[in-house]
């Protein structure tokens, strides 16, 4: 049995010092001014900790910066290609990633211990304490993985983003929850190999079977729900290696997932217990049925809208899922361009859980080169719609229901909304009237008599918009 | 005694993470995804002890070991790539018009 000496104090205080370039690479991103920077020490403690580990661990060194030159030109070509509105299946992707690694560093820990440093002098097994980190390690990284890959798939359309429920599926998932944990328990007293391979084996599984159930609309809860295991995923790995840098970044990584999900949550007034149970959005239901029958709305042309918004001192722009869909983003800036060049001043407000990840209209909009300061959050900007002319809608429905505010029985009802009814004139962009939002909700906006409906494509739409406004 | 003083290590890491990501800015939050996503793969360290194991080891696990360095260095590439392509989309109002309060955040 080869002997492993211990890591070099040089080394673990480099560990050290990428665990705290880590952490600044997080304070960055209080601000876009600080955020460049921040990532930038994200990637020198990541070369921190990437080299101390080759210098200790030199052996084999081709392969190593042979797999390292694969993995790192398909990562960049990746990044340089993807498109903005794909970037939340992208994040879910690389989720999937993590949680595949630690798996596999997982299964070579317990095949080669010795290599680890993990094994027990005297009895020359793994050492018990070691045998629990590697279980949660691979459980949370199995689970991140194939819950990431079928979030990936939903949300890339691969697979259909509505729920998918299977009978007595509570049950199910508790009780391969109850068996993962108790074979981990078990697995401190016997190191068995199949007790190792089962534990993968159910945390696939499980993984699996938790985010089938839960329907596109919950994708943001999912999605960081997701990046908080990926974190925990390595911290337990972390513990098994006895690295401080993994620690420190799960730990990092894992409650900042944590905080989305909460975040998330609170953004659709739902619980996370509800979320996991999934369900939500499942098409059909007394709330469909009734909102069936025809009420009366306004239709408008483009020509109008253009000429609406020209008169208008201020137009709040609203942007959601819809516009990420038929990509309307920069016929949208156009528009607001143009707007701000007849004088009316132009902003933009952003529900948290507008789009299919936290963050994504921001993303989608700075793309297009809206500056960030004439685009607010929720709570600063929802006092200004009693005073604005204008409220555009576009692409967003549930998260400027009304219903939420006032009627109990509504699913969506304690959902925070953004209140575009107190705007002077409310156009809404929409495909049809046909359709409801995810919550499968009627939205009362549709028929008020300050209301414009625009039936359309939403880039469609605003580019018509753009051409009466241009002349 | 030494689990206990990494579990220490790791329950303070979980209270500068929690101050540290309330204070990102909501509109940074498909960033902080991308990076966090990019960190987390200093999993990396762990692939790359098993891929440098001494002759003599498992042939499976430094293999295994392999592949998890490749799966991590995608993410770490492109995790960090993404992230700066996002940011550096991130500008401000170029002319000077008044803004108000609440756009200092």
């Amino acid at each position: 049995m080869e002997l492993i000496a211990a890591t070099p104090a040089w080394a673990e205080l480099a560990y050290l010092v990428a665990g705290v370039l880590f952490i600044l690479a997080l304070r960055g991103l209080s601000s876009p001014e600080s955020s460049q920077k921040g990532n930038q020490y994200g990637m020198i403690g990541m070369a921190i900790a990437v080299s101390t580990t080759l210098v200790i661990h030199a052996n084999g060194l081709p392969f190593i910066i042979g797999a390292i030159v694969i993995g790192g030109s398909i990562g960049w070509y990746i990044a340089q290609n993807i498109k903005m509105t794909a970037m939340p299946e992208l994040v879910a992707g690389f989720h999937s990633l993590v949680g595949l690694a630690a798996v596999l560093v997982g299964a070579s820990a317990f095949l080669n211990p010795a290599a680890f440093g993990i094994l027990d002098a005297v009895t020359g097994l793994i050492k018990p304490v070691s045998r629990i980190e590697l279980g949660l390690g691979v459980a949370i990284g199995a689970i991140t993985f194939s819950g990431s890959i079928i979030a990936f798939m939903k949300l890339s359309g691969r697979m259909s983003g509505n729920p998918i429920m299977l009978p007595g599926r509570h049950i199910i998932n508790l009780g391969i929850l109850a068996g993962i944990l108790g074979l981990i328990a078990y697995f401190v007293t016997d190191q068995a190999e199949w007790i190792f391979w089962t534990v993968m084996l159910l945390s696939f599984a499980i993984g699996f079977l938790l985010i089938i159930p839960i329907g596109g609309a919950d994708m943001p809860v999912v999605i960081s729900m997701l990046n908080s295991y990926s974190g925990w995923a390595a911290a337990a790995m972390g513990f098994t290696l006895h690295n401080s840098a993994m620690i420190i970044t799960g730990a990092l990584v894992g409650s900042s997932g944590a905080i989305l999900s909460y975040i998330m949550c609170k953004a659709m007034n739902r619980s996370f217990i509800s979320v996991i149970a999934g369900g939500f959005g499942d098409a059909g239901g007394p709330v469909v049925a009734g909102s069936a029958i025809q009420k009366a709305y306004k239709a408008g042309s483009a020509e109008d809208a253009a000429f609406i918004m020209q008169n208008a001192e201020s137009v709040i722009i609203v942007p959601g899922y819809g516009m990420a869909v038929s990509q309307a983003q920069h016929a949208l800036r156009e528009m607001g361009d143009l707007l701000k060049k007849e004088g009316v001043s132009v902003k933009y407000a952003i529900h948290p859980v507008a789009g299919r990840m936290p963050g994504h209209m921001n993303v989608l909009l700075a793309e297009a080169n809206v500056p960030y300061d004439e685009v607010f959050e929720l709570e600063d900007i929802n006092n200004d719609f009693s005073q604005c002319d204008v409220a555009f809608v576009i692409g967003a429905n549930d998260v400027t229901n009304p219903a939420a505010k006032t009627d109990k029985t509504s699913p969506i009802y304690g959902m925070p909304v953004l209140d575009v009814e107190k705007a002077k004139t409310v156009l809404f962009v929409k495909r049809s009237m046909g359709g409801v939002g995810y919550a499968g909700v009627d939205n009362s906006v549709f028929y008020m008599d300050n209301t414009m409906m625009l039936l359309a494509d939403a880039k469609k739409m605003v580019e018509s918009i753009n051409k009466n406004l241009a002349h | 005694m030494e689990f206990i003083s990494e579990l220490s290590i790791f329950v303070l890491a979980c209270f500068v993470g929690y101050y540290v990501v309330w204070s990102v800015t909501p509109a940074l939050h498909t960033p902080l995804m991308a990076v966090t996503n990019a960190i987390s793969s200093v999993i990396v360290v762990g692939a790359l002890i098993a891929s440098s194991a001494a002759v003599g080891g498992s042939e499976v696990s430094k293999w295994l070991g392999l592949i998890a360095v490749v799966l991590a260095s995608i993410n770490i590439f492109g995790g960090f790539a993404v992230t700066r392509r996002m940011l550096a989309m991130y500008k401000k109002k170029e002319k000077k018009l008044p803004v108000p309060a609440t756009a200092a955040k």
